[in-house]
């Protein structure tokens, strides 16, 4: 056994250097568990609505301060990258972009996209409902 | 159910397609809700409702639910099962996430409804 020195290692994370392959792909579990909260709370939004003015005056409250703003900013960043990087995902399994310079610029313009549709959908948003 | 109708080996391939299947279904739905939302925001529950009355918004949202809690479950177990390794705790918590995600299923279609109503 003492022969095989340079066997193949799997990748041991903490001292992995980190490379846009790798994060873009955890990234992708991180927001889909971020998404799964936003799912869980669209449906507490809509059964407030469902149960009548007040409980849904104070659902709207909540979302209306500013830790509703918050989580609503980060959670149209996450929804965007998952969007995006899920298309990705779905060219993968079609079998087109796995060479590695293609990886490489698709990861980066999913990073592009999700910045600028989260700040186009925040601007058009504000700007239909008249905040700026 | 006997113990040899779970795990990837039996279930896999479908469990797989079935996520792809709703990721494609969510890509139109997602846009629809991000269409949507300026108009929820800020809404007062009498103009929220009224917008429920057009029916595609009502049919849209519940199509959205459906989907979106299915791809929900689908991930979630596979995270679960990625790193959960012990045998009971990991049944216990994909079970729960079933019924969770039936109960959430439930909950959102019914608000749905009544508030089309
Ligand atoms: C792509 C995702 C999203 C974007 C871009 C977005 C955008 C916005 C914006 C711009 C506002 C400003 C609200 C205001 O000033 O009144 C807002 C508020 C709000 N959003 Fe979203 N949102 C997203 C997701 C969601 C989701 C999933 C829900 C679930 C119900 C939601 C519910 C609300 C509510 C209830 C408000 C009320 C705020 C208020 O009363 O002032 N949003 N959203
Ligand atoms: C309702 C919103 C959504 C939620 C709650 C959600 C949640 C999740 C979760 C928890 C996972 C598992 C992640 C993992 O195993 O690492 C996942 C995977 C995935 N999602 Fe979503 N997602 C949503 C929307 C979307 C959309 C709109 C797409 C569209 C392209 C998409 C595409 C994918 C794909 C392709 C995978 C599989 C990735 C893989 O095999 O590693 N998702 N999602």
């Amino acid at each position: 056994m003492a022969e095989t020195p340079n066997r193949p290692l799997s990748p041991h994370l903490q001292i992995y250097k980190p490379q846009i392959t790798t994060v873009l792909s955890i990234t992708h579990r991180a927001t889909g568990i971020v998404l799964s909260l936003g799912v869980v709370l669209l449906v507490a939004w809509l059964m407030a609505a469902a149960a009548g003015p007040q409980y849904y005056e104070a659902a709207q409250a909540c979302a209306g301060s500013w830790l509703g703003y918050l989580f609503l900013f980060g959670f149209s960043l996450c929804l965007f990258y998952h969007l995006l990087n899920g298309i990705r995902h779905l060219f993968w399994d079609a079998g087109h972009g796995f060479e590695l310079e293609t990886v490489t610029r698709t990861g980066w313009a999913v990073l592009v996209g999700t910045v600028l549709l989260t700040v186009i959908a925040w601007v058009l948003g504000l700007t239909v409902m008249g905040r700026i | 159910m006997s113990k040899d109708k779970l795990g990837p080996a039996k279930t896999g391939t479908s469990h797989w397609w079935h996520q792809r299947l709703t990721a494609i279904a969510l890509i139109p739905l997602i846009l629809f809700l991000v269409g949507l939302l300026p108009n929820m925001a800020g809404a007062t529950h009498r103009e929220f409702t009224a917008l429920m009355q057009i029916p595609i918004t009502p049919v849209v949202l519940i199509l959205l639910v459906a989907a979106g809690l299915y791809h929900m479950k689908l991930g979630l177990q596979v995270v679960i099962e990625d790193y959960v390794h012990n045998a009971c705790v990991k049944m216990a918590l994909v079970v729960s996430l079933t019924l969770f995600t039936f109960f959430l299923a439930a909950a959102g279609i019914v608000s749905i409804i009544m508030l089309a109503a």
